[in-house]
């Protein structure tokens, strides 16, 4: 049984923004459920009143808006993984929603709940971070955009105050000639916390260098990260074996492992520098194919 | 009643719950597993791990599969919420309940009513799936025997009986 609270069901997104601030900082916002309900249960978070934003319609819809992919916060997974305008500018989120926990769970979760949940291991983040996408923040009479990266404080702390929610996650859509993957270690294939996740953007030039490039890592700190060394080498270089080595050390010194119940410390490094080894390599096939079609 | 203000006493709630109406009287802090099981006496949907890992609580809300322990009672109200219960089509069997019986695809049972909910919310989908497909649609679903070998001949067989129902004869 799940301890007791007081349930809000506003019908609106004004509302539930009203509520959040009458009952800050008791009150937390509802979505999906997946990982508040199991905290709940567990002891893990006791407040005294929640506000149900889950279906509410404000928060449901992914669309183009100027230059940007813009989402509402209440977007499902699964929504994510069925949208053709995110597989074509944000292929590197729909890769991670594609192996986010398992269907049930794709059903429900949302994606302003992964972010607002700040585990380390969030899969939507590192994909987020190299599409340089920005958080909406909204409170009764306001919202401000946040970057992304300058969203996270620590494990399951954020800027976010508790009268504010995130309403909506956008992105500038990604210039053509532009790489975008998502890759994780599990222990297993489904319904499993990732031991190390890497997301990796490349978009290349005329001349076939590469003029852009954001690598970031899941799981190996506090919170996830941008590795920005790793960038500078990428940037204005060809893709060769020797930059993806230069590369790939600056995401290993990035990575701050620690060792827990899915891996060492050290099993966690070696993975950090194998799997962005492995995504700057699969950079390089496709920016060669890219230079032979051209 | 006003549904902007919920307990945390016990409120009035209205679900539809495999095509009917039923109201129920209950406390916010309550899943749609605990209601479909302690008040409307639907245990078929069971309660394993009562957190998101398992599956044996898998049931239908407008259409999506979702874990019932996960997903408090009131949220579901005016929603379409389908169980085991609900998929038998008049007197017979849903395909899927009977595939699962001809191919053996259970040994305790407990995960089965959830496994058969996936699998025809997969088959609604996806009326043609591969082994691949199978796999992938039902992996929040566990099964502690080991039974998936014939989950997923269950599941192939029950794919083939809704494209051409005579072809079991």
């Amino acid at each position: 049984m799940l301890p007791s609270f007081e349930l809000l069901m506003p019908e609106t997104l004004p509302e539930a923004l009203e509520m959040l601030a009458g009952y800050a900082p008791d009150a937390m916002p509802l979505a999906g459920g997946t990982n508040l309900v199991p905290d709940l249960r567990g002891g893990k978070r006791r407040p005294g009143v929640l506000v149900n934003v889950h279906g509410l319609d404000a928060l449901q819809y992914i669309g183009r808006q100027d230059r940007y992919v813009v989402m509402g916060a209440g977007v499902s997974l699964a929504d994510v993984l069925e949208s053709e305008l995110i597989g074509a500018h944000g292929r590197v989120l729909q890769e991670a929603a594609r192996v986010f926990a398992n269907p049930l769970i794709r059903n429900r979760a949302t994606v302003g709940g992964n972010l607002g949940n700040a585990s380390p291991a969030a899969d939507t983040v590192p994909p987020l971070l190299v599409l340089d996408a920005e958080l909406k923040l909204a409170s009764a009479g306001e919202s401000r955009w946040v970057g992304l990266e300058d969203f996270f404080v620590d494990v399951c702390d954020t800027i976010c105050r508790h009268v504010e929610l995130i309403t909506a996650v956008r992105w500038l859509v990604p210039p053509p000639r532009t790489f975008s993957r998502f890759r994780k270690l599990t222990l297993r294939k489904s319904t499993a916390i990732s031991v190390v996740s890497v997301a990796v953007r490349v978009t290349l030039g005329e001349s076939g260098r590469c003029v852009d490039a954001a690598v970031a890592l899941g799981a190996v700190a506090p919170t996830p990260i941008r590795v920005h060394e790793a960038e500078e080498v990428l940037r204005g270089e060809a893709l060769t074996p020797e930059v993806i080595d230069r590369a790939t050390r600056f995401a290993c010194t990035a990575a701050s492992c620690i060792g827990d119940v899915r891996s060492s410390a050290a099993y966690r490094e070696r993975v950090t520098d194998v799997l962005t080894r492995r995504l700057l390599a699969e950079a390089q096939e496709w920016s060669e194919e890219q230079w032979e079609r051209s | 009643m006003s549904l902007d203000w919920l307990g945390p006493g016990r409120v009035p709630v209205t679900l539809n719950v495999n095509g009917r109406e039923v109201e129920v009287t209950i406390e916010p802090r309550r899943t749609l597993l605990s209601v479909l099981r302690e008040e409307l006496g639907l245990t078929g949907t069971k309660e394993g791990c009562d957190e998101g890992n398992c599956g044996a609580c898998t049931v239908l809300v407008d259409g999506r599969t979702v874990y019932a322990c996960l997903v408090l009672a009131v949220d579901c109200s005016g929603r379409c919420v389908r169980t085991v219960e609900g998929l038998r089509r008049a007197e017979n069997l849903h395909p899927v309940q009977e595939a699962f019986v001809d191919q053996d695809a259970f040994q305790c049972g407990f995960c089965t009513s959830g496994q058969i909910v996936s699998a025809v919310s997969l088959l609604e989908q996806n009326p043609k799936p591969h082994r691949g497909d199978i796999e992938r649609a039902m992996a929040g679903n566990l099964c502690r025997c080991g039974a998936y070998p014939n989950i997923v001949a269950a599941v192939l067989e029950a794919a083939r009986l809704e494209e051409a129902p005579d072809a079991k004869d």
